[in-house]
């Protein structure tokens, strides 16, 4: 509690702490988008021919399709030909260790509380940085290599594990399967490939960090997770970027494979740059995540806490397609000023006995439009599917709106499917309980709110819960009268 | 589709109907929009689930006005209770007086047709009501209705009357020699004080196919009580949608029961205004349905103004190849502080080749309010059949009183005894439960 306080008081000064720009040399393509910028960046990455093509496929499918409109957000078009598709902070050479890393660049994720090097000694968490796109550094690499667990950036999976990437990159987001991630398919120019093989369970959770750094660029990165029969592993993924007058473009694609027994457990604190008080500037975070438990008993739990970004327009999906498989989603969206939010998820059952499980919790303050959208489909054949939907929304003034659009689709009479909504504010029984016990209003809504996201933050591991609460308070800092 | 064009601008051209106002510029209005929308596809966001374009499609023939339908025919399916009720048979949409049989006075009950009213004294409450739903339904459906509107008809309860005969509307299709397609519309207007139960049900004559596009407008003002009751019991062959607009402009209070229990392509919409701060409104559904069978269900309740209360219970048993659809909006604008919404929507599913799709939707632009929605999909309780089976009853008789006692908590919001005995007896005879 102390220490929300704290973090109230700090950020009371400071609007974005992560919103500075590191001077670093970047190596760039020029803005705009053409069949020469996709062949570039793949020469870039040295990348086979296979890979080109693929890219190359995906951007002629692209330019086919048209922007999707039917989120409920509002924002000026992107002009996808004013932004840079590839920005990579300038290296000599390859780097054969972490310390050969340009101290610029880490002095960069020191401020964002992720040194490279502490992270190596003492928390146990495997980091694979992402700057504008470029992974950067790779932690812990050896000791995960001794058990067999491929975890390193996408660019080097291509060039080293390419019968790995050629089976599996695509096969649970296919390129052709939404705008965004036609775009990210054809432009993508790094991100994480993680790969746990058969009966092994990951010994320290693996993270990627993601950071826009550049002007005018776009972030199209790209994670693949396959985990092998009865493996188990946990990531997280976080990502900032500076504070910007202009709207820049975010849009990833995460892609989780499942198999046999295993599990898999994504986590996610998402805090791009929203914007400034009068909703100028921010970041468009268009991001494409889904996991296939294509395994028995498989499961799949997406988690995640969105505080930033302009306009979110993001679904982590599951398909349960292996019976007995299980999907969860634990998600708090806060939108403040003048963000807006449109995410939720989608729960595909179509093996025998799946169960999912969907909690949402919603906060709007300021300006901001908080929606969730989600989708249950129970197809004919999945016997004794199980679903249970909890949103909540909690409205922090009245300029603010909060949307439920929840889709059920049931095909099986031994499905049994509960979806609960509720919308309210907080109780003024509530606050002048916490006053009348010492407590000042806006500690009292802070507690409240916290209270609120509890069921899902406790799914969060632990550094990240603990990051996750701070964002919290941040982001509604100044938003209670 | 052109040979119906034709037929409304005919009809909109005639010297007779100028001076209509707001009628013809309705009528013009909607022939415009549905030239330019047609019927609406599955991409279609509020048609997702329901594909009209395949029972519209059937070479319906538009012909207006009565055809050879005797007093007797009509007796066949009088609902109970008729005999105390005021009784408005329309046939193929258009109003047929001989064939009704009003019962209330002149000075409690009123009833022109929309092209008279129009001009008289109750110009102003057409003028600023008739097409208000155009608003909320922005589709060709809609629109093709209101471009038949000046065939509409005017009911007006008057002030400070609580009318004692309930209204029974019968829409009859006569569908013995040639598909029929006809666009019935209403505007009822409840005067302050004024109290009314309005009973609807649609029949098809005939064995050709036949479709009910109809609009029915309400106003509600001041202190007034409504009662809508509406009863969907046809064949395979006949199809509906059905838009019922109710706007609450004063602090009054509507309820409304819909059950549907057999039919083509069944489509519902029901939209509730709140105009008023301190409305309340009830609206509850029950669909039993079987066979092939297709009943979407699209509420909107648009909470405009602040203390309002509504609440919303929907209930389906769904069975063999049925498909059932249900959509509910709450929308709370920013001045509808301290509103109440609540809405909830259960689903028994009897078959594996049943559907449903569910779409619970709320929209809230004001913080200090208290929302919820619920939805659940499922079969029945295996303890409570488990626990009535221990006690001496058998698997099939538990089933179907599981599923009657699922269905009362509808049923029982009919305050008409004769009509909810009436639908009672439907639902247990489908269900095989004994009263």
């Amino acid at each position: 509690m102390s220490e929300m306080l704290n973090t109230l008081e700090q950020t009371a000064l400071s609007e974005y702490k992560y919103g500075w720009v590191t001077d670093i040399e970047a190596d760039e393509a020029p803005p705009g988008l053409n069949e020469d910028i996709v062949r570039f960046i793949s020469a870039k990455k040295n990348e086979p021919e296979w890979m080109l093509e693929w890219r190359l496929k995906a951007y002629r499918h692209w330019l086919k399709m048209s922007e999707p409109e039917w989120a409920n957000v509002k924002y000026p078009k992107v002009d996808y030909n004013a932004i840079k598709y590839y920005s990579a902070p300038k290296q000599k050479k390859t780097l054969n260790s972490l310390d050969e890393v340009d101290p610029e660049l880490r002095a960069t994720f020191e401020k964002l509380g992720i040194s490279l090097d502490e992270q190596k000694r003492l928390s146990n968490v495997a980091v694979d940085a992402v700057i504008d796109s470029v992974s950067i550094a790779t932690t812990f690499k050896k000791e995960l290599a001794e058990l067999g667990i491929i975890f390193c950036s996408m660019s080097e999976a291509v060039q080293e594990h390419p019968e790995l990437i050629k089976k599996w990159l695509g096969s649970v987001v296919p390129m052709t399967d939404n705008y965004f991630s036609a775009l990210n398919s054809a432009v993508f120019s790094d991100g994480s490939f993680c790969y746990i093989p058969k009966g092994v369970k990951s010994p320290m959770e693996l993270s990627t960090y993601f950071r826009i750094n550049a002007e005018n660029t776009g972030q199209f990165e790209r994670t693949l997770i396959v985990a092998e029969e009865g493996s188990f592993v946990s990531y997280l993924e976080g990502c900032t970027a500076p504070m910007r007058d202009e709207n820049q473009l975010h849009a990833a694609v995460v892609e989780i494979v499942a198999l046999d027994n295993a599990e898999v457990k994504y986590s996610t604190v998402q805090n791009w740059y929203p914007g400034d008080k009068e909703g100028k500037g921010g970041i468009y975070n268009f991001v494409t995540k889904r996991g296939i438990c294509a395994g028995v008993n498989s499961k799949i739990s997406w988690t995640q806490v969105e505080t930033g970004s302009a306009v979110t327009w993001k679904y982590p999906s599951v398909i349960l397609k292996g019976d007995n498989s299980q999907g969860e989603f634990y998600s708090v969206a806060v939108t403040n000023n003048h963000q807006q939010a449109d995410t939720g998820t989608k729960m595909m059952h179509i093996g025998k006995n799946t169960r999912s499980r969907i909690v949402s919790k919603g906060i709007s303050a300021g300006f901001s439009q908080n929606s969730y959208r989600g989708l249950v489909q129970v197809g004919k054949n999945a016997v004794n599917a199980r679903n249970f939907s909890q949103c909540d929304s909690l409205l922090l003034g009245d300029k603010c709106g909060a949307h439920t659009f929840p889709y059920i689709e049931v095909k099986n009479s031994t499905a049994q499917v509960e979806h609960e909504a509720t919308t309210s504010k907080i109780g003024e029984d509530q606050i002048f309980y916490c006053n009348q016990r010492g407590l000042d209003t806006e500690t009292a809504v802070a507690l409240i709110i916290n209270g609120f996201a509890k069921e899902v933050m406790n799914q969060l591991p632990m550094e990240f819960a603990v990051e996750a609460q701070k964002l919290l308070a941040i982001s509604l800092e100044g938003s209670v009268g | 589709m052109s040979e119906l064009k034709e037929l409304i601008q005919n009809k909109l051209s005639k010297e007779s109907f100028s001076g209509n106002g707001s009628l013809k510029a309705l009528s013009q209005k909607g022939l415009e929009l549905f030239n330019e929308q047609g019927i609406p596809t599955v991409k279609h966001e509020e048609w997702k689930y329901t594909r009209i374009s395949a029972a519209l499609n059937k070479n319906f023939s538009y012909a207006e006005g009565a055809t050879a339908i005797t007093a007797k025919e009509v007796e066949e399916f009088r609902l109970p209770g008729y005999e105390a009720a005021n009784e408005l048979v329309f046939v193929n949409g258009i109003y047929h007086a001989e064939l009704s049989n009003i019962r209330s006075s002149a000075d409690e009950l009123v009833i022109l047709p929309l092209s008279e009213a129009v001009k008289g004294e109750y110009k102003s409450i057409v003028d600023s009501n008739l097409g208000h739903s155009a608003g909320y339904h922005k589709d060709g459906i809609n629109a093709l209705n209101n471009a038949f509107a000046y065939q509409g008809l005017f009911i007006s309860v008057k002030k400070n009357k609580s009318v004692e005969h309930p209204l029974y509307c019968y829409y009859i299709n006569d569908a013995r020699t040639v598909n029929v397609l006809s666009q019935p519309r209403t505007l009822i207007h409840v005067a302050a004080n004024a109290e009314v139960k309005v009973v609807e049900e649609e029949v098809t004559i005939g064995t050709s196919d036949s479709f009910i596009n109809k609009i029915s407008e309400i106003v509600v003002e001041d202190n007034a009580q409504v009662h809508l009751y509406k009863i969907q019991n046809e064949d395979s062959h006949s199809s509906c949608v059905k838009t019922t607009h109710v706007r609450q402009i004063g602090v009054s209070k509507v309820n409304s029961v819909t059950i549907t229990l057999n039919g083509g392509v069944i489509r519902n919409n029901l939209n509730f205004i709140l105009e008023a701060p301190g409305c309340e409104s009830n609206m509850y559904g029950l669909y039993c349905v079987k066979g092939s069978t297709h009943v979407d269900n699209h509420t909107i309740v648009d909470n405009k103004m602040p203390n309002s209360l509504s609440n919303e219970l929907y209930k389906g048993i769904i069975d063999e190849n049925a498909t059932a659809v249900f959509n509910g909006k709450i929308f709370v604008r920013k001045d509808a502080q301290k509103t109440n919404a609540y809405q909830s929507n259960k689903n028994i599913l009897l078959s594996d080749t049943a559907t449903v799709n569910t779409k619970p939707q709320l929209e809230i632009f004001a913080d200090d309010v208290k929302c919820s929605h619920g939805c659940t999909i499922g079969r029945l309780d295996d303890e409570a059949l488990f626990y009535l089976q221990s006690r001496g009853i058998g698997d099939k008789a538990a089933k179907a009183l599981l599923l009657h006692a699922f269905a009362i908590e509808i049923l029982e919001k009919i305050e008409l005894e004769p009509i909810r005995q009436y639908v009672d007896q439907i639902i247990s005879e489908r269900l095989d439960f004994e009263i």
